[in-house]
């Protein structure tokens, strides 16, 4: 971090939201080949207000109220970007964005690929996306794995304000399409932050330990990321008591994927467990399991574990709070990590 | 008789606000497809503008038995003819300036080539070497596209930046009849009306989607008459009729550059060949239809009514032949020689800079690649 001392001054609570709206703001204010659209994002500020002002600043050229059709929106912004702009498209819910799949994996993924470099797509997609807000159904999907499994996609999900910000200008400014994914759920969490001294946040594909741990025999690191991170580090806070040492690792970027930090870190502790919303079966914690088991066998105490959602539609909202998973799931993994008991330790010779 | 027709029916007054968003009748397509060869007005063509389209409809032809016989040799994986539309396509191909962009899909590699692409770079995709073989922003033509529909919003997207740029840019879409049940044919031609953008779609109604004719595809009167419930005129003409496409595309092109936004012209036309190499015609359609669309072929409808002007003889002909024989015999050799293939460039357009995901897997396939050479060194 390179705040100045001074700037802390200015440090004030800022919501997820309003961080990603001066990221939007910045970015356009600082490159005008940056274009906003979606629906609802000019006159209204989008449905989580998320554009808020930008029509108004920047004129309704650069923050464009489209015409209701997600393909049509992701298929002109692909037009857009054959002519230079630098669009960042807004869809409304996570399971809205389904429509405009034809357009990301036939076109926007492999444009670089298929033109051999002469023609990069340099698109930020942003989706709203998680639950935990009690919305009705078709308004809580994780959807991470359908981008996941698309090679030429970026995939993004920030945790904390300062990386939404960051997270935000980094995908905006890549040559390559980002899938950005708003945890919902934490557009309203809150953090002592200040636009005008933001926090250096590295590049896209880089994780972060978000709360380390000494790596003794009783540690552990939880991998996760967007909305499940702040569920792992109260889950770190409460295993204290139980006598573990958590280590949270926050991946911000599902790809590109840093195995550098997870690894590192998980060599260091020996067991791991992953925690995301998304189902279980076929969904990321599989593949990062998998990626730690294949580099960290010998340093392995236990089977890497997963946390995450049921294999089921995601449920009603009155009902959601039993497929999210929670504090108490991730404890209960925690201790199902093969720990030698006390006994064991203790009669070991 | 409908209950408001009753008399002493009781006449609702319009809702609040109600009003009609426009005239639907100018928008209305004519109820036969526009020609122009053959008739009087075909005495006011530039000579100049006849002997390009029958210069290029030739070659056009030619390029399509060429690039057929290139399948049988092995040396194309796949060839979607365009004969017997090449009206169309060398129409398409002029009718653009160059700072204009032409959106094509896989049956419009001959539109690219009119416009200016080398063929065999033109028919990489269908080679099977790369995805595109050229650089798109060399002659502003658009990768191929063989999704259906798909580049429709591409070309409006462009368009629209030109415009936001304050360029004068006109980007023409290519779509087959069948494209039109596509969503992204209604998506695009509802963002091209509503943000006024100069784009020109040109469907060539060939008769098929592969097997399905077009009465399978729509209940429309015509193509054409899809424009109107997007708020833009919408043009029929006769696919065959070089003249006569030119000219709507001409028109339609001067609209869009203008101001006017954007045109959906259908052009009646037929695919006298399979869908591609690798289908059978004969399992979905008589070859008497094929047989009456011959004798209303595009080069025959040219060359007559040049020949009536005056404006071609047996000589402008053969000259004509001759030239495209020249191109053929110069693509069959290019075509012959085998592509450099790098298996390396797998990982090289990805991303911009390769994940540490792709770097060990580039350095995989190279251990592979150097294991290989040297078990094929031992061998010799
Ligand atoms: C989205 C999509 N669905 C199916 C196909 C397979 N397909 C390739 S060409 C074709 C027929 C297209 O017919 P039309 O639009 O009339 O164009 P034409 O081939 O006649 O030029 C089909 C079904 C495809 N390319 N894309
Ligand atoms: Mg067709």
């Amino acid at each position: 971090m390179t705040t100045a001392v001074g700037a802390d001054t200015a440090r004030k609570p800022v919501t997820m939201a309003q961080a990603l709206g001066r990221a939007l703001r910045d970015a356009m204010a600082a490159d005008p080949s940056v274009h906003v659209l979606g629906e609802d994002v000019g006159t209204l500020g989008g449905v989580f207000r998320i554009t808020d002002g930008l029509a108004e600043e920047f004129g309704e050229d650069r923050c464009t109220d489209t015409p209701l059709a997600e393909a049509g929106i992701l298929g002109t912004a692909v037009g857009m970007a054959m002519y230079g702009l630098r669009p960042v498209v807004e869809m409304q819910f996570d399971a809205f964005a389904y429509p405009s799949f034809e357009q990301l994996i036939s076109h926007v993924s492999r444009m670089r690929n298929r033109t051999r470099g002469a023609m990069p797509m340099p698109i930020t997609v942003r989706v709203p996306y998680g639950g935990g807000i009690g919305g009705v159904e078709h308004h809580s999907d994780s959807s991470e794995i359908y981008y996941m499994a698309t090679p030429g996609l970026q995939v993004v999900a920030p945790a904390t304000v300062a990386d939404a910000y960051g997270l935000l200008r980094a995908a905006i400014a890549s040559d390559d399409p980002v899938i950005f994914l708003e945890p919902k759920r934490l557009y309203w969490s809150k953090a002592d932050w200040s636009a005008d001294a933001p926090e250096q946040v590295p590049p896209i594909g880089r994780a972060v330990v978000r709360r380390p741990g000494s790596g003794g025999r009783r540690g552990a690191t939880l991998i996760s990321y967007g909305p499940s991170v702040p569920v792992c580090l109260e889950a770190a806070e409460a295993a204290r008591a139980e006598g573990w040492d958590l280590e949270v690792v926050d991946l911000r970027s599902l790809v590109p994927f840093d195995d550098e930090t997870v690894c590192a870190s998980v060599r260091r502790t020996g067991r791991a467990v992953v925690v995301h919303e998304s189902t279980g079966f076929g969904g990321p914690g599989g593949e990062i399991a998998a990626r730690v088991t294949e580099r960290c066998f010998h340093h392995l105490e236990a089977p890497v574990l997963r946390v995450a959602g049921f294999d089921i539609p995601y449920p009603p909202p009155m009902l959601e709070r039993h497929h999210l998973p929670g504090v108490d799931r991730v404890l209960d993994a925690v201790a199902r990590l093969q720990w030698e008991s006390e006994w064991t330790e203790g009669s070991a010779v | 008789m409908t209950v408001l027709e009753q008399p002493g029916a009781y006449r609702p007054t319009p809702p609040p606000g109600w009003q009609p968003r426009a005239d639907a009748a100018p928008l209305l397509p004519d109820p036969e497809p526009y020609r122009l060869l053959g008739t009087a007005a075909a005495a006011d063509i530039s000579p100049d503008l006849l002997t390009r389209l029958h210069r290029e409809l030739v070659r056009g032809r030619r390029y399509n038995t060429q690039a057929t016989a290139l399948t049988r040799q092995g040396r194309l994986a796949v060839y979607p003819s365009s004969t017997g539309q090449e009206a169309c396509q060398v129409a398409a191909g002029l009718v653009l300036e160059d700072r204009d962009w032409l959106f094509p899909s896989y049956r419009d590699t001959l539109a690219a080539v009119v416009r200016g692409l080398d063929p065999v770079d033109a028919l990489t995709l269908l080679r099977g070497d790369w995805h595109s073989g050229y650089d798109p922003h060399a002659h502003r033509v658009a990768p191929l596209c063989t999704p259906l529909a798909t580049q429709l919003p591409h070309a409006v997207g462009l368009a629209h930046a030109a415009r936001l740029k304050g360029d004068d840019v006109v980007a023409l879409a290519l779509v087959g009849d069948g494209g039109t049940s596509e969503g992204d044919f209604h998506e695009a031609l509802n963002f091209a009306a509503v943000w006024h953008a100069p784009v020109v779609f040109l469907v060539q109604n060939n008769g098929f989607a592969i097997s399905v004719p077009l009465a399978k595809q729509t209940a429309a009167p015509s193509l054409a008459h899809k424009a109107v419930g997007y708020g833009m005129p919408g043009r029929l003409v006769d696919g065959n009729d070089a003249a006569a496409v030119h000219e709507v595309l001409a028109e339609a092109v001067r609209r869009a550059r203008g101001g006017g936004g954007p045109t959906l012209v259908e052009a009646v036309t037929y695919r006298i060949e399979a869908h591609t190499n690798a289908d059978d015609a004969t399992r979905y359609r008589p070859d008497s239809e094929v047989e009456a669309w011959r004798a209303h072929d595009p080069i025959a409808l040219l060359e007559e009514a040049m020949r009536d002007r005056h404006l071609l003889d047996d000589e402008g002909v053969r000259a004509a032949r001759e030239s495209a024989e020249r191109f053929a015999a110069d693509l069959r050799t290019r075509m012959h020689q085998d592509p450099a293939l790098d298996p390396m460039a797998l990982f090289e357009h990805v991303y911009a800079d390769r994940t540490s995901q792709l770097r060990e897997q580039a350095a995989q396939l190279r251990a592979e690649l150097d294991a290989e050479a040297a078990d094929a060194g031992k061998g010799e």
